[in-house]
């Protein structure tokens, strides 16, 4: 049965995914604000991260990578700018060409022939090789998310043990600053 | 005040240059006091004994004691919403903070200023789970505009200031000040107000010039325009509603209220179209429906207003003004927006209205008129009239028409009675009409009637409530005994959560699943035990004396109003249905018959 008080039909939405930078005062409960924004409203977050980047002025920058209609992603932009600590959103999506990378640690075990082999691998990927004993590697790869994605499934068959990834940081190409 | 026996010369925080040592109680009060506020609804508790005793030092903040901190922050909405100031709320740590988060999330809906001071445990022992702890800035996160932990006395003076700020500015709403006890307690440098440093937070204010080009262009043209004006106008100031009633007069078109936006337009006026939404009138919902150029302004496209959305008013061109740009495209795509603020817009839309000088097409506004005019003529409000039984919207019919000639100010709670009392009251000023617009609070209606006489002790003042209702926060009954408040209780009393009823009755078969209310007390009695007059209508022919009685009474009265147990709010808009699908009164004049499958 329909819920009459609440169910409103819903159009058909195309939902895309966004890369938006929000540069915001690095203050106490900044992060939580912003990730009670997603969930509060049950959008998406497929990737975040959060760094100090101007130490001076005390800005953190947030990258977070999300998806939802056209109006979602409207509506988060300006939810996200109307919060106190929020200085500037910017969705490098639609700001126009931006660079994207995420850097991955992964954990490969193996003896003998596999060994060369998995090195090899990393090579390819120019992973670099951050920790190496006697039956385990340890490879930093940074790339895009699928690059990284790429890595990671070469790796499997060849002793996949674990991994741990940064999340996707993002700059837009364009030679101005975002940062105020 | 005869309590401020100890009054001493030493400790009063009147003797001020800019900046000076004082404990951290002594700033919170010096902070009030410096924003301009004399009034301060609270509860005490362990972690606030610094600030009620800094309270007792002094007298140029009075301090309201509610019964239940729910109340503090009603009675702080209905403060702020019939003087257009920020209210100030103090309540302690744990559960004093806990019960205030109805009342913050209600004036976040309501975009009410306010802040609330909250204790917290000391520094030392946050996170400890110590005797009243809770994480309140973690709980009010999303029921606040913003919230503090304060951390540094020195900074509390600077924390206050901006939080009346943030409160105050942009879409207006609830700030916390969550302050551990330690810091209450310690010596710091008060710094006075200044101005708002923070660089990350600047509402815009004004609206951008070519977007009030296109607006203007599109009124200028427009066959069937009709404003549509909601409580952001109201927010906007006493200012602000002038200018908008100026701007409407000036381009003769109609104008529909939202629930929240009662009062921004006189009720009076013949542009007034009534309220629109799921209860609002058949003239107001049809043009909304069939306008070719709608003026939003203050408004947020609620749900309970816009119906369904795909059939919300399919054949207009839309303009959307508002403070906060998250409010436009939220729901409803529109043509142009205008971020700013209410007033400051529409002294621009004025101007730009003024060099344009418009060659309107009248005779299409005249036939405009016209159509309206038929749905008006349909009197969509009108009921079935009873010689035996009190119909509740007689009730509020002979209210109003007792109170016409003052300058009166009504509370509501939330039900059937809400929606009549927005349908057959008529507002000619804003800030007269507060009401729990957003969150639907049942409870709200008496404490913010405590704010609202609090604020003006000489006007009359008139909670329209339900039995169901006033049960919730009946306990404030004792607050206005106590500061002796001629506040005018009106339970429209059907003996059922009258709303809940009603859709139990048209949507769940008639099946009546825990909406009668048993066990009720009896009203004149329980105010009468309140030292607090009570009087009972239980007949048509008492409707009057007793109203008259109520109001001619220099004290508090409450009335026990014994109204139809089976009326229902008409006209009624089903949810997921659209405005033209409009359900009349089948007591009415009109053929409209509730057919289920066109919910």
């Amino acid at each position: 049965m329909v819920d009459i008080v609440y169910d409103i039909p819903e159009g058909k939405v195309t939902e895309a995914r966004h890369t938006l930078a929000v540069l915001v005062d690095n203050e106490f409960g900044v992060l939580a604000r912003v990730i009670g924004l997603f969930s509060g409203r049950g959008y998406n977050i497929e990737s975040l991260t959060v760094a100090e980047v101007e130490h001076d002025k005390n800005l953190s920058r947030i990258t977070i990578v999300t998806s939802g209609s056209e109006m979602v992603i409207e509506q988060i932009k300006r939810l996200l700018e109307r919060m106190v600590p929020v200085h500037k959103v910017n969705d490098l999506t639609v700001e126009g060409a931006h660079v994207e990378r995420e850097l991955a640690l992964v954990k490969v075990k193996g003896t003998g022939r596999t060994r060369v082999e998995t090195l090899k691998v990393s090579e390819a990927f120019h992973a670099r090789t951050v920790y190496a004993a006697a039956e385990s590697f340890i490879f930093e790869v940074t790339g895009t998310s699928e690059e990284v994605d790429e890595f990671i499934d070469c790796m499997r068959p060849l002793g996949l043990v674990e991994t741990v990834r940064s999340g996707v940081v993002a700059i837009a190409r364009d030679k101005k600053k975002e940062t105020l | 005040m005869a309590r401020n026996t100890k009054n001493d010369k030493n400790t009063d925080i009147d003797a001020n240059p800019a900046t000076q040592t004082i404990n951290g109680a002594e700033m919170v009060v010096r902070a009030i006091v410096d924003q301009g506020i004399d009034t301060v609804f609270g509860y005490p508790g362990g972690a606030v004994l610094p600030i009620y005793d800094a309270l007792f030092k002094q007298n140029q903040l009075r301090h309201i004691l509610v019964r239940h901190e729910q109340a503090a922050t009603h009675a702080a909405e209905g403060y702020a919403r019939s003087t257009g100031k920020v209210a100030a709320v103090i309540v302690t740590s744990g559960p004093g903070a806990t019960n205030a988060v109805t009342g913050l999330t209600d004036a976040l809906m309501d975009s009410i200023p306010m802040v609330c001071i909250t204790g917290q445990v000391p520094s030392h022992l946050i996170g400890s789970d110590a005797f009243q702890e809770a994480d309140t800035t973690g709980i009010t996160r999303s029921c606040t505009k913003y919230n503090y932990l304060v951390r540094d006395v020195n900074k509390l003076g600077r924390i206050m200031h901006d939080a009346f700020h943030i409160a105050r500015s942009g879409r207006p709403g609830p700030v916390v000040v969550d302050v551990p006890k330690n810091i209450l307690n310690q010596p710091g440098i008060y710094q006075g107000k200044t101005s708002f440093e923070r660089t990350s937070y600047n509402p815009q204010r004004t609206g951008d010039e070519r977007q009030i080009a296109k607006a203007i262009e599109l009124m200028a043209n427009a066959k069937r325009p009709v404003f549509y004006v909601g409580g952001g106008v109201i927010n906007a100031g006493v200012m602000a509603c002038e200018a908008l009633t100026a701007f409407v007069r000036m381009t003769g078109f109609p104008i529909t209220n939202t629930l929240m936006g009662l009062g921004s337009f006189p009720g009076s006026d013949p542009q007034f179209l009534k309220m629109l939404g799921m209860h609002g009138s058949l003239e107001a919902n049809m043009a909304m429906h069939d306008c070719d150029v709608m003026i939003c302004i203050g408004a947020r496209f609620d749900d309970r207003v816009t119906g369904k959305l795909d059939g919300f008013s399919p054949k207009s061109k839309k303009i959307h003004v508002d403070i906060d740009a998250s409010s436009i495209n939220k729901t409803v795509h529109v043509d142009v927006s205008i971020i700013g603020d209410a007033g400051v817009v529409v002294k621009q839309l004025i101007a730009a209205w003024k060099a344009k000088n418009p060659k309107l097409d009248k005779k299409a506004i005249a036939d405009w008129w016209k159509q309206i005019d038929g749905w008006r003529a349909k009197k969509s409000f009108s009921y079935g009239s009873s010689k035996t039984v009190i119909k509740p919207q007689y009730a509020l019919e002979r209210l109003q028409a007792a109170l016409k000639k003052q300058d009166f100010f009504i509370t509501t709670d939330v039900g059937q009675h809400q929606m009549w009392a927005a349908q057959y009251l008529s507002f000619d000023r804003p800030n007269r009409w507060m009401t729990s617009g957003g969150l639907g609070t049942m409870g709200y209606g008496m404490p913010c009637a405590v704010g609202v006489q609090i604020a003006h002790p000489d006007k009359p003042v008139v909670c329209v409530t339900g039995e169901a209702s006033i049960l919730m926060n009946i306990q404030e009954l004792s607050t206005i005994k106590q500061y002796r408040l001629p506040v005018k209780v009106l339970i429209l009393n059907n003996r059922y959560m009258g709303m809940v009823r009603q859709w139990q009755e048209m949507f769940h078969g008639n099946r009546y699943s825990e909406s009668y209310m048993d066990a009720l007390p009896d009203f004149v009695k329980l105010a009468e035990a309140h030292g607090i007059k009570g009087l009972r209508a239980s007949k048509v022919s008492e409707v009057d004396s007793v109203i008259k009685e109520m109001l001619a009474h220099k004290g508090p009265v409450i009335v026990d109003m014994m109204v139809d147990q089976n009326e229902n709010v008409y006209p009624m808009i089903p949810a997921g249905a659209a405005h033209n699908e409009i359900v009349l009164s089948p007591a009415g004049r009109n053929d409209g018959k509730l057919d289920k499958n066109q919910i």
